[in-house]
């Protein structure tokens, strides 16, 4: 199972990358593998600002859908069109070309409730 | 948890294995879209011993099953087999199934797993005149082997002449070394094969000379997961999501195996309801826009006013769009007309086409 040192993670299978005040979202390789052949990644929320936990979009696999959540408050600045047509990224390159939103984060306190790499290992008991 | 035959085996090729209808199944191996595509264009797999089995027999055997089933099993010769349902007293269906006749006092009936117990309790329910009931379904295995290449890889296995057999036919023979195996020309995909059914202590055996046969037509286990979007491309029913207790069969437009040759449990009620015209019908969709439907999701018209729900939903691998089936009034209903799928915040527009969605 591929678990990137560089990343925080969230309980909802999600790796978040830290940037300045920016950071980059996207699922696990555990997330992927368990939804299977990923056919749809949908974000009807950019240039929106939510608060943490909101869903800012779906993934669909081809036999289950599930919510993305947000992992800090902020607003979604970019999101990744490429995934519109190769939506198998998230599949192949999850942690890379499979990045689903970049956001503004509102407040780096949040960063800290973030899940470590050992600690999102040890829930998914890899 | 009842276990398969073959649950070491799956195991050992990485299936992901999930609990359906009590048994813990493989859902998929590599993954379904390439576990699909694979049994479209060349050979795959399934192992389905989850179904159930039950041999019916005696010279009461036709006049049970002609009671319980909707179709016309006295239409039936030996080896020949007929997709049927089981109507229950209120207007929906206790199960589909598919009727074997072996010979004349000697038929097998193949149900969904999900379905067995509550079958048998009804078929014994109606069987006043008492014929011989027998269930088989922990003694048998059963695989599904389907594709176009399915034919000319496992005709090294049995001397039965595998090209030429019709669909719907069936022969009890020899296959892979084992005697009095099952082989019928019938299938869930669309894309051709057999499925045969075998004792649960011949499954490895077979499963391994299954495998070695099809290596160089490029064989490869599928799980139920890919089984449901090539059964849906197909547009074929599944129990529990387009037909249960509470669907007819002449809404679901299963009229043509239901024959209104003879009596059956509620044929008069079924009857009236064909002559009459259903209220509902079961349609097939294409969505016009990105998105999935999903089995729940509300079917709307253009005012947003909800007229049915989605009972079946896929991203379709073959033909790369948003595909499904559910019911909508009458009126409604017709190949080319419009509808729109609810999916979370947003009404996608839909067409009604004609099934099968695949034309291969």
């Amino acid at each position: 199972m591929n678990i990137p040192q560089d990343c925080k993670y969230t309980k909802d299978h999600e790796w978040v990358k830290i940037d300045g005040d920016t950071a980059t979202i996207g699922i696990t390789d555990f997330a992927q593998g368990e939804l299977g052949d990923i056919v749809y990644v949908e974000v009807d929320t950019l240039d929106e600002t939510l608060e943490r936990e909101e869903v800012f979009g779906t993934v669909e696999a081809v036999k289950t859908v599930s919510d993305l959540y947000l992992p800090l408050s902020g607003e979604i600045v970019a999101f990744n069109d490429s995934l519109e047509d190769e939506p198998e990224k998230v599949n192949s390159d999850p942690y890379g070309e499979g990045w689903m939103v970049k956001i503004k984060f509102s407040d780096a306190s949040q960063v800290e409730d973030l899940l470590t790499p050992e600690a999102y290992k040890e829930i998914i008991g890899s | 948890m009842k276990e398969i035959a073959l649950d070491a085996i799956h195991k050992s090729l990485n299936a992901k294995m999930v609990p359906f209808a009590g048994y813990n199944m493989p859902i998929s191996y590599e993954g379904v879209n390439i576990e699909h595509q694979t049994v479209r264009e060349k050979l795959g797999v399934f192992d389905v011993s989850h179904m159930g089995e039950f041999l019916i027999s005696g010279d009461k055997a036709l006049e049970l099953i002609q009671k319980v089933c909707s179709n016309d099993a006295s239409k039936l010769t030996d080896g020949k087999a007929q997709y049927t349902c089981m109507p229950n007293e209120s207007g929906g269906i206790v199960d589909d199934l598919i009727v074997y006749r072996i010979n004349e006092e000697k038929y097998l009936l193949v149900v969904n797993a999900s379905n067995i117990e509550k079958d048998w309790n009804w078929i014994s329910h109606h069987n006043t005149m008492d014929a011989t009931m027998r269930d088989m379904s922990d003694e048998l295995s059963l695989l599904a082997i389907q594709g176009p290449k399915a034919a000319e890889a496992m005709q090294a296995l049995t001397d039965i002449d595998l090209q030429n057999m019709k669909f719907y036919t069936f022969e009890v023979a020899e296959f892979a070394g084992v005697e009095k195996v099952i082989i019928s020309a019938t299938g869930y995909t669309g894309s051709g094969g057999f499925e045969i059914y075998f004792r649960n202590e011949d499954a490895a055996e077979i499963w391994e000379k299954v495998m070695a046969a099809g290596k160089d037509y490029g064989i490869k286990p599928i799980g139920l997961a890919a089984r449901d979007t090539l059964r849906l491309e197909m547009g074929f029913c599944l129990y529990g999501n387009d037909i249960d207790e509470t669907t007819s069969p002449i809404e679901a437009g299963l009229g043509w195996i239901t024959k209104f040759t003879k009596d059956f449990v509620n044929s008069e009620n079924l009857k009236k309801e064909k002559e009459e015209g259903p209220k509902r019908k079961l349609i097939a969709f294409e969505l016009d826009e990105r998105g999935i439907p999903r089995q729940g999701y509300d079917i709307v018209d253009e005012n947003g006013k909800v007229i049915g729900q989605v009972t079946s939903g896929t991203m379709s691998p073959s033909l790369e769009k948003g595909i499904g089936l559910g019911y909508v009034p009458t009126e409604v209903a017709g190949v080319g007309n419009k509808i729109q799928i609810q999916i979370r915040k947003k009404a996608v527009p839909a067409t009604q086409v004609k099934s099968p969605f695949f034309k291969g």
